[in-house]
């Protein structure tokens, strides 16, 4: 095949995926554009196979490779629990990353296979090209993860911080830029290596300080690079595909990166600098008052419930926890049938991904028109009976609108305070990620359900 | 004096940059796990690096270190391609619409 006939089918699956994207735009239409993003990748994959694999023998290896890969990616996607998906997401951006490292390199020691010109005499902007695909793909891969082991719970969620730790990331990101200099004046191999091998420990060294309750922020932007460091090899590869693809995902990225942090009124560069649970927490745990809460039980709750008209349940982390999404849902159905009304609020930064509660909900079964964002419901608590707020805390503080000393003042939050009523329900009176304490916990009209949020929505259920 | 081609590309990379931005606004929030899905899963279309990474300059199945990390990397993005689009679609299979005829 040509190199202009392929070229233009490469162009085509790049104009796929901008659909696939823009068929996110509503439910559904969504798996319509699903169909279009397989439909680019397809053709990118046979097209790149004709204009290379001139029916040699490589192919069937080439073939061997893929299956493989594929039936262990079906096989995830069919076997993975949708709580689980922030840790899908962040392992398979450390896929991606990866792969933009292995064919950054393949690319440095075979650079005649992609016109590149000769090992020793690599052109200069493919250089440059390719240290930039290979740094960020480094990154993406070790910071995803690093990542990925915090949300497993294999590494602690609580931030990991030592002294001049960011006088050291600062050197070592400025020793990219010089490494990448003396990479495309020297042309010698140590340094692509040395590149290599910071840039890894970049990735590392950048997620480490950064506390669990701030995932979803370094999720999207772990998105963000993988993104641009696919741009990066389709500089290199001269591939149009690939570059309006990292394109699209480096800004997809980016956006969702922002609307984060807006959610939690943190400025992108306070994010990643990291350690904002650890020394919030210590301040405010010395002045802890013993303030009196009403504690109730299912029946108290389920009384509550079933003599209002309208509920708003306010989903968070601990709801996913528990694994409580189906019993909720379960819960919402008898207060349905007793004529109640019932809307989901989420709050934009509520789990550990963007999105993460929709989903959740949508697996429960849970109609995408009863679940509403922050902005289109925060004026329906003045009117609702009672708030059903379930895994979530700093999400619903009042004192991110009264208390200018807090540390999360100015959070956009879920008015629940303006409810008749607020039903709590969490494991302890224990603060949220923010290491502070919720006024609500102590207002007259809040009861708190001290429970496992499964068992305790069971519980109301057989009470309603 | 000609235009180096590298710009055409710089041309595409920016508008792009572009079209995702808009794009990407208009993405409902509650579709943005399967945003993320997704974009992961295309992302993966670095797999045509793999793939010519694999087979350039290999004509008798002597494979160089440089055909082998292409392999390797085409696995990968294929665990990565298929996990993405699928995991994609079991999610947007769930969202559904309140029924009518209630």
């Amino acid at each position: 095949m040509s190199a202009n006939l392929s070229a233009i089918f490469y162009l085509i699956s790049g104009v796929l995926f901008i659909l696939a994207l823009r068929g996110l735009s509503s439910p559904e239409t969504s798996r319509q554009g699903n169909f279009f993003g397989i439909l680019g990748m397809t053709i990118a994959i046979v097209v790149t196979f004709l204009s290379v694999g001139s029916i040699s023998s490589g192919l069937i290896y080439v073939l061997i490779f893929l299956l493989i890969g594929g039936l262990i990616g079906a096989f995830i996607a069919y076997k993975i629990p949708m709580t689980a998906m922030p840790e899908l997401v962040a392992g398979f951006h450390s896929l991606v990353g990866l792969s933009a490292v292995l064919v950054a390199i393949s690319a440095f020691l075979n650079p005649e296979a992609f016109n590149l010109g000769f090992p020793g005499s690599i052109k200069l902007a493919s250089l440059i090209e390719m240290s930039i695909g290979a740094a960020v793909g480094a990154i993406t891969f070790s910071g995803s993860i690093i990542a990925f082991l915090k949300l497993q719970g294999i590494m602690s969620g609580s931030p990991i911080t030592f002294r001049g730790q960011h006088l050291f990331n600062a050197i070592l990101l400025i020793s990219i830029i010089v490494l990448t200099y003396l990479l495309c004046s020297t042309q010698s191999s140590n340094f692509f290596w040395i590149l290599l091998t910071v840039s890894f420990l970049i990735g590392f060294l950048l997620i480490i300080p950064i506390g669990g309750a701030d995932m979803p922020v370094v999720i999207s932007m772990l998105n963000s690079y993988s993104g641009w460091a696919a741009a990066g090899i389709g500089f290199t590869l001269e591939n149009s595909a690939l570059i309006i693809t990292g394109a699209l995902v480096g800004s997809s990225g980016a956006i969702l990166s922002y609307i984060m942090c807006k959610g939690m009124n943190r400025s992108f560069f306070n994010v990643i600098l990291g350690g904002f649970g650890a020394s919030e927490q210590s301040a405010s745990s010395g002045d802890k008052e013993h303030r009196p809460v009403k504690s109730g039980n299912a029946e108290d709750a389920a009384f509550l419930m079933k003599n209002a008209s309208s509920v708003i349940i306010v989903p968070g982390y601990g709801m996913a926890v528990a694994q409580a999404q189906h019993a909720l849902r379960e819960m919402v159905d008898t207060l349905k049938k007793n004529d109640i009304k019932v809307t989901y609020a989420i709050h934009p930064v509520a789990g550990r991904m963007p999105g993460h509660m929709n989903v959740l909900l949508a697996e429960a079964n849970v109609p995408y028109d009863e679940v509403f964002e922050l902005e289109e419901i925060n004026n329906d608590f003045a009117n609702a009976d009672v708030a059903f707020v379930i895994g979530a805390n700093d999400v619903t503080n009042p004192a991110a609108k009264n208390d200018p000393q807090s540390p999360i003042y100015g959070m956009p939050v879920l008015d629940v305070e303006k409810c008749k009523s607020v039903l709590f329900v969490k494991r302890s009176l224990s603060p949220g990620y923010a290491g502070i304490d919720n006024d609500l916990f102590y207002k007259e009209k809040t009861l708190m359900l001290f429970a496992d949020a499964k068992k305790m929505t069971e519980d109301i259920t057989k009470n309603l | 004096m000609e235009i180096d081609p590298f710009i055409f590309r710089l041309s595409i990379f920016i508008l792009s940059i572009f079209i995702g931005y808009y794009v990407v606004w208009s993405v409902t929030p509650s579709l943005h796990t399967p945003l993320m899905s997704v974009t992961n899963a295309i992302s993966s279309v670095i797999i045509v690096g793999a793939i010519i990474a694999g087979l350039a300059g290999n004509y008798n199945n002597d494979f160089t270190t440089s055909n082998i990390l292409g392999f390797i990397a085409i696995s990968l993005a294929a665990v990565n391609i298929f996990g993405g689009f699928l995991v994609t679609q079991r999610m947007l299979q769930m969202y559904k619409k309140k029924k009518k005829d209630k």
